[in-house]
């Protein structure tokens, strides 16, 4: 276990360590992180790595096979373009959590706020709460699973990805619509709910969102859709 | 008969399609309208009280390194004249090797654009700028570190402000697993970012990058030309290491006509406005400006450099190297609707060229080689000229020109870059 103390500097360091291959199966722990932000970022192998407090704007962003885990709060663009591994916000995550993320799984423990999976591309996304406005716009492929409510213009010009919210949404965006629930999609639910670590929420609570596909070939007469 | 001036010919026919058809007119390239322009400028050249260089003995050296502020590993390029963003997708794979080929055998670097870095690109590229989009399609950490630098693209110069489409019939089975989207549909690029908005949120995210690239980057930041002064001035404050300003008459693979013509502001405009802004923050050439947008010669280069630009980028002007318009080409345009010299459908991806296209049997048509040398030829010619007009004025580096060694034509052209009216010592607005 290597312990980087942020009150004393070391986010170079400790970033510098997860850029090395030979980081993996190690163990990193980051005390008094106070908010800073790009806390372990650009990680390209599978270490753990403990944040005990709260994180600024893009933690674990651009993350590779790493393990993190939040123990608080996560600013703007948590796991932002992350492409593998794990990341968990013990706490709530502000705007744009796991932004254009093409893999890997985030899971917020709490609320997630506006655009929440924004363009997203291939990633997992389980919220424990709810989520803020405009999430999963433009998403392209992946999973956004919300166990609470979801804000306005959920899954706003959506591409390919699958929304799955099992509280109220508060309004659909442009070419998103409710779609069936089938047996493939129960299983898919309880498979995120699992890695997530979510034992105590029924599968069958969630509602299906997802392409109309209407916006995907342009068309004049759709000129107010836009 | 006597001809409207309010309602021309190309109005009526253009009130006419869109009649017929209920759209829009899309089109790539730039601006078409006439803006003041480095046209409207002239070099005074040497005379009593300077002395020239001599045009084929004295050495007027043209090198200018990028990046120097903040990264580790700056850009060094052998001519001040660089490849801009243009992204596999809109382009063929066989032009983005060839715009590879080209700069790199000149000593300049090339630029990815919307879609990704392609391997060919990469090892065509001996200098490769990364860009960082709004749509984010391909961003991953290991091209980020291929990359020799990166640049986060706020907006272009065709529309400054908005986003981009690039139409199914180019959207082939590796553009779209590039992109991580279904073949064969038209594809929107948001114009906002994912993760920031305002230079509060761009530097804490250029602190991110340079934190994952171990500080080793160069950061670029493109703004299209519109609110110059401001733009450059928070670019800096965000923390780039060099600006990269694209005036209305830069390009695009596909944007509506309406905001190619009615958005933005010409480059010669823009420069004297950013160079104000970095020299009061004295950061001028501490910062390095790169500008864009109707670069197209020599001398379009020695005067932007004269106005204060550290570098120019150039992106019509190397496709029409590569082969772009080309006149033996005029009649399979035709076939088009359009002609050699006037085809600008480059979003419909069917560019006899094979330069604008993902048609694989259009796209084999360009030789990226010989393409490639031809880029390079241009380059040349294009540097050449340059130092042609640099020692005329007695400049031992084309960095040395200044606006002293300029005059403008026209009293728009005089007020927008800041030097006198020919014959004058007349400054409109000073």
């Amino acid at each position: 276990m290597t312990t980087f103390d942020l009150a004393e500097g070391g986010l170079r360091e400790l970033n510098a360590a997860l850029h090395d291959p030979g980081c993996e199966g190690e163990r990193f722990r980051v005390l008094n992180p106070r908010g800073s932000h790009a806390l372990a970022v650009g990680a390209v192998a599978g270490a753990d790595v403990e944040i005990e407090g709260h994180a600024g704007y893009y933690c674990a962003g651009m993350n590779q096979h790493a393990r993190i885990r939040v123990h608080g709060n996560a600013g703007v663009g948590v796991a932002e373009n992350m492409m593998s591994g794990t990341v968990v916000v013990e706490g709530d995550a502000s705007a744009s959590a796991g932004a254009t993320a093409h893999g890997g799984t985030l899971v917020v423990n709490g609320s997630a706020a506006a655009r929440c999976g924004i363009s997203l591309k291939g990633a997992d996304i389980v919220v424990r709460g709810s989520v803020g406005h405009l999430s999963a716009f433009m998403a392209q492929s992946g999973r956004l699973l919300v166990c609470g409510d979801a804000g306005d213009a959920l899954g706003d010009s959506i591409y390919e990805a699958r929304l799955y919210v099992r509280g109220a949404v508060r309004g659909l965006g442009a070419d998103c619509v409710e779609k069936e629930v089938r047996d493939e999609h129960l299983a898919e639910i309880a498979e995120l709910l699992d890695s997530a670590g979510i034992d105590d929420v029924a599968p069958a609570d969630f509602r299906r969102y997802g392409s109309a596909r209407t916006l995907y070939h342009w068309n004049a007469d759709h000129h107010q859709a836009y | 008969m006597r001809e409207s001036a309010t309602f021309d010919r190309d109005t009526i026919a253009e009130i006419q399609r869109a009649a017929r058809e209920g759209i829009y007119d899309i089109r790539g390239g730039g601006a078409k309208r006439r803006v003041p322009h480095f046209d409207d400028l002239l070099f005074l050249g040497a005379s009593m009280s300077r002395y020239p260089l001599e045009g084929y003995r004295e050495a007027c050296a043209t090198d200018v390194a990028l990046g120097t502020r903040f990264a580790e590993k700056p850009l060094h390029l052998d001519i001040p004249i660089t490849i801009a963003g243009m992204s596999f997708g809109a382009l063929s794979a066989n032009a983005k090797e060839a715009l590879g080929r080209g700069a790199s055998d000149c000593g300049t670097s090339t630029t990815t654009g919307d879609g990704g870095m392609t391997p060919e690109e990469r090892q065509s590229s001996k200098t490769l700028v990364y860009q960082l989009l709004p749509s984010r399609y391909g961003m991953n950490p290991d091209d980020l570190r291929r990359a020799d630098a990166i640049e986060i693209v706020v907006g272009q110069g065709a529309k400054p402000g908005g986003g981009g489409m690039l139409l199914g019939q180019k959207i082939s089975d590796r553009v779209a697993e590039m992109r991580d989207l279904p073949a064969g549909i038209d594809q929107r690029s948001a114009c906002r970012h994912p993760d920031w908005t305002g230079p509060d949120d761009l530097e804490i995210k250029i602190g991110e990058l340079r934190e994952i690239t171990d500080w080793q980057k160069p950061i670029f930041v493109k703004v299209g030309a519109s609110r110059p002064y401001y733009d450059v001035a928070l670019a800096v404050k965000s923390g780039a290491d060099v600006v990269v300003l694209d005036g209305m008459q830069g390009g695009t693979a596909a944007t509506q006509d309406v905001f190619i013509e009615h958005v933005g502001i010409p480059i010669l405009a823009a420069i004297p406005l950013a160079v104000e802004a970095l020299q009061e923050l004295r950061m001028h050439r501490e910062v390095q400006l790169v500008v864009s947008g109707g670069i197209r010669s020599g001398a379009d280069v020695a005067k932007a450099l004269a106005l204060g630009a550290d570098a120019v980028s150039i992106g019509i002007g190397a496709l029409i190297a590569l082969g772009d318009n080309a006149p033996e080409l005029d009649e399979q345009y035709r076939a088009l609707g359009s002609a050699a010299g006037f085809y600008d459908d480059w979003h419909e991806g069917r560019d006899p060229a094979g330069i604008s296209t993902q048609d694989p049997e259009l796209a084999s048509r360009l030789d990226p080689e010989a393409a490639g040398r031809r880029l390079a030829n241009y380059l040349r010619t294009m540097t050449l000229e340059a130092q042609t007009l640099a020692r005329a004025c007695g400049k031992s580096h084309v960095h040395n020109l200044e606006p002293e060694d300029l005059v403008a034509l026209t009293i728009e052209a005089s007020a927008m870059a800041r030097v006198p009216l020919a014959g004058t010592s007349w400054i409109p607005g000073t």
